[in-house]
């Protein structure tokens, strides 16, 4: 079976940092995959990479089998690749219901897309504030919107940067419920500190450091490894 | 406010205000002033189009005047050779546009920011100025049209009726021309600005970075955004060449751009209507300064413009909106407190979340 | 040979032109990232000191060194203080409000000095060489230049007042923490930035004729060269000062004058579309 995303021997390099260093990563159609790592570690720069926002230095990305390594920055967007950015990326200026249509009807009529973007905003919890401004709203709000942009365009690819960060213990659990309802027909990378978060989603998980992806396992495996021990959470193992 | 201004409603009240503008002022004015009517109204297309790519595009361009130039250089140039303005009034528009999507293919496709496109705009008119200024000799000539360098060109034949040479238009007929065109120009931009297009160009403004992760190619949006407004221009240079049968290099003046900037900032940057009112002030103001000895037009504008930045940014017509919303809600509830949001006068009102 | 030794002579000059008039620009836009717009009116309002200057009595050389300088630079204090200090980090909103000063500017000294040309005669007539004749004028512009720029470096290199400003104008909080205040430094800079336009609009007094609208020739140049100098401020400003100056001069030659400036500001465009950040984005990264 074709990986729906690969990366093969991915590395970039700025300044005089080695951001991505030989990154094999590879996730299949509909899979859940959770990345962590200290801060630092290189996640963002990983999404960054996905989605063309940063050209790889050396490696190959493919979506599908296809090589997107050089793509312009709209490209990922085309094909299938929706991220939420670490800091939410949004149009603070237009109303909710906006940011959600405007995404819907790239690929949609306007009639199909004023019906997805109501059915995404029920999915989401925010069809009560369809008229809000989305800058004025809530740190955890806005998370919450962010992904409802992101689905309404039906990407195979969703990337989640931290979409628990900032979030009450119930906002965390019902953004879990959300994530995973979502992953039923969609493919899902989620970066994230929280591990009880992760435990809720997960069931594989990368662990990228310095760059480099140091292990990947279930989320019980992980935690009980004594590097990972020593080098996410600072602790010696005991 | 904002819902308002957005809606069909306002877009519906400007055209009847306009409409009963084109049919009502020949009736109650004379000739000459509506001579000084038309010229508002050519200079209030000329300010929609910058009002257009700048306040819904973000395309702020310091040379937008190199448009209308343009514009109304083809128009003399193509009527004095052609007879016929037909094509002479299409290519009015179609040149400056030719050229907005050249500099706008090398800005945005050369992914240069906001500061680039104001110096390289800036450069391009000084660069046209600096030429056209220089063509004074009787060897500067396009077929029968002399350039005239920094004498312009005089005796420009107005539009005739197409296809029927002789039958130009009267100065009322140049009235109603101009006057349709600014309304079809604000009706076809009211509709642009709510199609997908128009909204996609509007979310760029806000967020670029969001709208190339949607997978929308912000660069054509822009390049189509930036273009449509050299067309807009251009079409105000024309009316402008019939209006005094006369134009001259200082059109592409680093002056005339800063004119259509103060019009738009001083009317209200993000409306459509702003520009129109900024436009008919400021052309009042300079002909009312000019009549009189005390004050330097340079000096009253100058100063217009510097208060307007530093003291009413958004312009009038937002803050009329806004003093007039304000001033509803205190009507209709006197007796409840204000909420924060009301005076809050940077955001658009709208429904608090927690 | 003479007419090697012209060209070379003339395209000194033009660079040298281009690094006096950008200078002003330079520090203001370089250390502050304030685009001044009302540039060419500093230096206009040199050009007029000077002149006012000449009419008190004063040395030709004492106008144009001194009074001119000093004269804008307390200007530019004073209109740091009244505007600029409100628009920090709009950088937009500074444009605008700059070129309204402009306007301002030319409409106030219009009403007091009128519309007609005021003039100085270029001191230290001309020499020869072999069947041609340089202004003596033309090497003083070329002198002051390389000592402006010179004079530049030492001052943000070597002495105290240059590290605090470079420091401040990279890390505001940091000048606070220092026991430094950066809007003091702020409006320092704006002052010397706005004295070395006053300098430049003295020096070119004897070349141009002074008239209120003299400016407006001198902004788009200056921050052609500015912008595609790129961030280093001196390297900047010397590199695009030499690439474009040498571009002008050298069309100048082949065609009309009117050609060369055309080619300046076609050259400027091209370099942009190739190097966005400018010369010193690219090359001599982290250099002054």
């Amino acid at each position: 079976m074709t990986p729906l995303i690969e990366t093969r021997n991915l590395n970039v390099r700025f300044g005089g940092v080695h951001a991505t260093r030989d990154v094999n990563f590879s996730l299949a159609e509909a899979e859940l995959r959770c990345v962590i790592g200290p801060n630092g570690a290189g996640k963002s720069t990983f999404f960054k990479l996905l989605t063309g926002q940063v050209k790889p230095t050396s490696g190959q990305i493919l979506f599908r089998g296809k090589d997107i390594s050089n793509m312009q920055p709209h490209e990922p967007g085309r094909l299938g690749i929706g991220i939420k950015t670490q800091v939410p990326s949004l149009f603070n200026g237009l109303s909710v219901w906006e940011n959600v249509w405007l995404s819907a009807r790239r690929t949609n009529s306007t009639e199909q897309a004023d019906r997805i973007t109501r059915e995404t905003l029920e999915r989401v919890g925010m069809l009560a504030l369809r008229d809000a401004t989305t800058g004025l709203l809530a740190h955890g709000m806005r998370q919450w919107v962010e992904i409802g942009v992101v689905i309404a365009a039906d990407p195979p690819l969703i990337l989640l940067d931290e979409p628990a960060a900032g979030m009450s213990d119930a906002e965390v659990a019902r953004t879990a419920e959300l994530i995973l309802e979502i992953n039923r027909r969609h493919a899902l990378v989620v970066v994230e500190h929280d591990m009880n978060f992760i435990r809720m989603i997960a069931k594989k998980v990368t662990v990228l450091h310095q760059g480099a992806v140091i292990m990947e396992d279930t989320p019980d495996r992980i935690m009980r490894d004594p590097l990972i021990q020593q080098i996410y959470l600072g602790k010696k193992p005991h | 406010m904002n819902r308002f201004a957005k809606s069909w409603m306002s877009a519906a009240l400007c055209l009847a205000i306009g409409t009963a503008m084109l049919f009502g002022l020949p009736s109650v004015m004379d000739d000459y002033t509506l001579i000084q009517v038309t010229i508002y109204a050519v200079m209030s297309i000329l300010g929609v189009s910058l009002g257009f790519i700048w306040g819904f595009g973000g395309i702020l361009c310091f040379g937008q005047a190199a448009f209308f130039g343009l514009g109304s250089y083809t128009y003399a140039i193509a009527v004095m050779n052609m007879g016929d303005s037909t094509v002479p009034f299409a290519l009015a528009i179609l040149v400056p546009a030719l050229f907005a999507a050249v500099i706008g293919y090398v800005i945005f496709y050369g992914r240069l920011s906001d500061v680039y496109m104001g110096v390289i705009t800036l450069t391009v008119t000084l660069i046209l100025f600096n030429l056209i200024n220089s063509t004074a000799g009787p060897e500067w000539r396009i077929g029968s049209a002399p350039l005239g360098g920094f004498n312009g060109i005089p005796g420009i034949p107005t539009l005739n009726v197409p296809g029927r040479p002789d039958d130009v238009l009267s100065p009322k007929d140049l009235f109603d021309v101009t006057f349709v065109c600014l309304l079809m120009v604000y009706l076809g931009l009211r509709v642009l600005i709510s199609s997908k297009i128009g909204r996609v160009i509007i979310a760029a403004k806000e967020n670029e970075q969001r709208v190339l992760l949607l997978g929308y190619d912000a660069r054509a949006y822009k390049l189509f955004c930036f273009t449509l407004g050299g067309a807009i221009a251009g079409l105000a240079g024309c009316l402008f060449a019939n209006w005094g049968a006369f134009t001259s290099p200082t059109i592409f003046g680093l002056a005339q751009s800063a004119q259509i900037i103060i019009w738009v900032i001083v009317g209200g940057l993000g409306t459509l209507v702003g520009p129109i009112v900024g436009c008919a002030l400021i052309q009042w103001l300079t002909t009312a300064i000019g009549t009189q000895q005390t004050f330097n037009s340079n000096l009253v504008l100058g100063a217009i413009l510097l208060l307007f930045v530093l003291l009413v940014p958004r312009g009038i017509v937002p803050s009329l909106g806004s003093a007039g919303e304000w001033l509803l809600r205190k009507l209709r509830r006197p007796a409840a407190a204000i909420s924060p949001a009301a005076s809050t006068a940077a955001l658009p009102p709208t429904e608090q979340a927690t | 040979m003479d007419l090697a030794v012209i060209v070379v002579i003339q395209v000194l000059y033009a660079v040298a032109s281009l690094v006096i008039i950008s200078a002003g620009l330079a520090v203001i836009f370089g250390m502050m990232k304030v685009i001044n717009l009302a540039h060419g009116e500093f230096m206009m309002l040199g050009a007029y000191s000077v002149i006012g200057a000449i009419k008190l009595g004063i040395n030709l050389w004492v106008a144009m060194l001194l009074v001119a300088p000093v004269a804008v630079g307390l200007i530019g204090v004073v209109l740091e203080r009244l505007i600029i200090r409100r628009l920090y980090g709009r950088m937009v909103d500074t444009m605008l409000a700059t070129w309204g000063l402009s306007l301002l500017l030319v409409g106030i000294v219009t009403s007091i000095a009128g519309n007609t040309t005021a003039g100085v005669s270029a001191p230290l007539g001309s020499f020869s060489v072999g069947a041609y004749s340089v202004s003596g004028y033309t090497l003083v512009i070329i002198a002051v230049a390389v000592v402006l720029a010179l004079a530049i470096r030492w001052v943000l290199l070597r002495t105290p007042w240059g590290l605090i400003a470079r420091g401040t104008m990279q890390k505001p909080d940091m000048a606070n923490a220092l026991g430094i205040s950066p809007s003091r430094v702020y409006s320092v800079t704006f002052a010397v930035g706005a004295a070395l336009s006053g300098l430049a609009g003295g020096l070119l007094a004897p070349l141009t004729g002074v008239v209120p609208t003299m400016g407006a020739a001198f902004v788009a140049k200056a921050f052609i060269t500015v912008i595609g100098g790129g961030p280093a401020i001196l390297a900047g400003l010397v590199g695009a000062s030499a690439l474009f100056g040498a571009i002008n001069q050298l069309a100048t030659f082949v065609t009309t004058p009117v050609f060369g400036e055309v080619a300046l500001l076609v050259a400027a465009i091209v370099m942009l579309r190739l190097l966005p950040q400018g010369i010193t984005g690219r090359f001599f990264k982290g250099s002054l």
